[in-house]
């Protein structure tokens, strides 16, 4: 059945049409036609939504929440409908769950910030070994702040979560849990909704980071039940600078703000503050309106094509690429998980990420080179960095080409 | 389809790549210490050795793109037998070459090879992360150094 599906999306997926929405893809680097692989450190950005921030900038720019005239409403309007647009693609209940922020980043660094409170010493917090810094350190920072313990599930020489082990290391002690939903330096998809359901007989509450496979994998947030799904809106072809916050009303509730200044309050005096209502409880200042605006313009664009089509897609340029891997002998995948999204990251014997991500762009090929802010998965086997060629909805087979192509010419220059 | 970076890669950083020289542990160095890029990973530890005021021996572990484990291999050969203030002047002429700044290349002598990295600002930490330090280790450093 699966199978006959994505048989489908793939006849009916135009990737060429696709590629013509997206300005930045039709350039030469260095002489040659760029391809771009490094989707998974940002993607890049359809006309729609260039289009939809210059629209912004150009007829209704204004401050929201605040102006009787036309152009604050019509800016308030055009930012609560990207709220609208978020929740849909969660499947929120409420729009009002959904906070705006800079980033995964900062929506992660907000929730940790609110359960300083709630956490003291001899309590635990749960991550597990393939977490981005951004799930490591807000979460190492409360725990220093509370004397609380940062617990890690281990993973496999795949990069799959070993489950037992993470079972076992939940118990009355762990107070929260901060997981990743796709790995950004695996690539390996976590079994999230069996991860939120043990964390829940044991009443924690569960943080889910969704920076990587927000735009690869429909997200469902009441079917997963979980507490908060945070991502990024670059990684989903809208602009830097936006992410959001999916918080369950009863935990948001519960929860201080993390920054005080405008539009979080209602009333203000020198004696004391009332803050304003969920969402805007937790939106001090004057947000990024532009870059909202373009995160819901970036939605509508998936919507149109469909998450299960692109998801379908980038499976398939995944499967083709790690079928040719095969071919170069110096190379080595690492992370090989079952489940597994659009991400390929690899080594080459003898030779030095660094010098393939240079290699690589001389043949107009951007891939990233590094630790990929994952450090610990790094060390866990044992390479200082790796090389990853990360897809996105444009990217074709024959890019996939080009990618070993250009290894085979790096690998015949080192010698 | 690579030829144009063969102003980056020469051959002689291919062959220092694939045999450094000095690429050993120093058990009766005087000094060492580590440098660091924490944004790609990088790590060497250099050990020298001195006597009567000159660099007598040097050497250095770690691991490395080609750049930096061809510059630190070349570094290592280049200062041996000279004067700390040597070592000190030569940091300075080679930073100002992968930096872009016009120095004379006689004066790098085999160095020379890796004026190309001026032209990649992405790999110029590459270069200069064993002068660096390098640099660290002659002013009596002890904690690793990092390019950042």
């Amino acid at each position: 059945m699966a199978i006959t599906e994505a048989v489908n999306f793939m006849d009916t997926y135009d990737v060429e049409a696709i590629r013509k929405d997206f300005p930045v893809l039709d350039q030469k680097i260095r002489g040659k036609q760029l391809v771009y692989l490094d989707n998974a450190a940002t993607s890049q950005k359809p006309k729609a939504v260039i289009d939809s921030i210059v629209q912004y900038y150009e007829n209704d720019n204004a401050n929201i929440h605040r102006g009787v005239h036309t152009l604050s409403e019509r800016a308030t309007l055009s930012y609560e409908t990207a709220r609208k647009t978020v929740q849909k693609f969660l499947n929120a209940e409420t729009e009002k769950e959904i906070i705006f922020t800079r980033g995964a980043t900062e929506a992660i660094n907000l929730v940790a910030n609110a359960f300083a409170e709630k956490l003291s010493a001899g309590d635990e917090v749960l991550i597990t070994a393939m977490e981005h810094h951004s799930n490591i350190v807000p979460w190492q920072m409360l725990c220093e702040k509370t004397g609380a313990e940062l617990k890690v599930a281990p993973i496999n020489d795949k990069g799959e979560l070993i489950f037992e082990e993470f079972e076992a290391l939940v118990s009355k002690k762990t107070k929260f849990a901060a997981i990743s939903h796709m790995s950004n330096a695996l690539g390996t998809i976590n079994p999230i909704k069996q991860m939120i359901d043990l964390l829940h007989q044991h009443n924690v509450p569960v943080l889910v980071d969704g920076a990587q496979a927000i735009p690869h994998i429909a997200v469902d947030v009441q079917a997963l039940d979980c507490e908060f799904y945070v991502f990024s809106g670059h990684k989903l072809y809208a602009p830097t600078g936006i992410g959001a916050l999916y918080g369950k009303m009863e935990q948001l509730e519960q929860m201080a703000p993390y920054q005080g200044g405008g539009d979080m309050i209602s009333v203000v005096t020198f004696e004391s503050t009332v803050y304003n209502k969920i969402p805007y409880k937790f939106e001090a200042g004057t947000p990024n309106i532009a870059g909202t605006i373009g995160l819901g313009a970036a939605i509508e664009y998936i919507n149109n094509i469909g998450i299960d089509a692109i998801a379908a897609h980038e499976n398939s340029l995944l499967e083709y690429a790690i079928e040719q891997s095969k071919k170069i002998d110096k190379l080595r995948i690492i992370g090989t998980a079952e489940n597994k999204g659009a991400i390929m990251s690899f080594v080459l014997d003898g030779i030095h990420p660094h010098d393939i991500g240079t290699m690589m762009d001389h043949q107009g090929i951007a891939v990233r080179a590094g630790h990929h802010c994952a450090m610990p998965v790094m060390d866990f086997f044992g390479v200082p960095a790796t090389a990853r060629a990360s897809f996105a909805m444009y990217n074709t087979h024959q890019e996939v080409d080009a990618l070993m192509a250009g290894i085979e010419n790096l690998i015949e220059m080192f010698g | 389809m690579l030829d144009d970076l063969r102003d980056l890669y020469q051959e002689v950083i291919f062959d220092h790549n694939r045999n450094p020289r000095n690429f050993r542990e120093m058990d009766d160095a005087d000094r060492q210490i580590d440098g660091f890029n924490p944004l790609c990973g990088d790590r060497l530890t250099l050990f020298i050795k001195l006597a009567d005021g000159k660099i007598s021996d040097a050497s250095f572990q770690g691991q490395g793109c080609a750049i930096s484990t061809a510059s630190t291999s070349l570094m290592t050969d280049m200062i041996k037998g000279q004067t700390e203030e040597e070592a000190q002047k030569l940091f300075s002429l080679f930073h100002k070459m992968a930096t872009g700044e016009h120095v004379e290349m006689d004066d790098l002598g085999k160095l020379a090879v890796l004026a190309g990295v001026c032209e990649y600002p992405a790999r110029v930490k590459c270069a200069t992360l064993p002068w660096h330090t390098l640099d660290a280790l002659l002013q009596g450093a002890e904690e690793p150094v990092t390019t950042e």
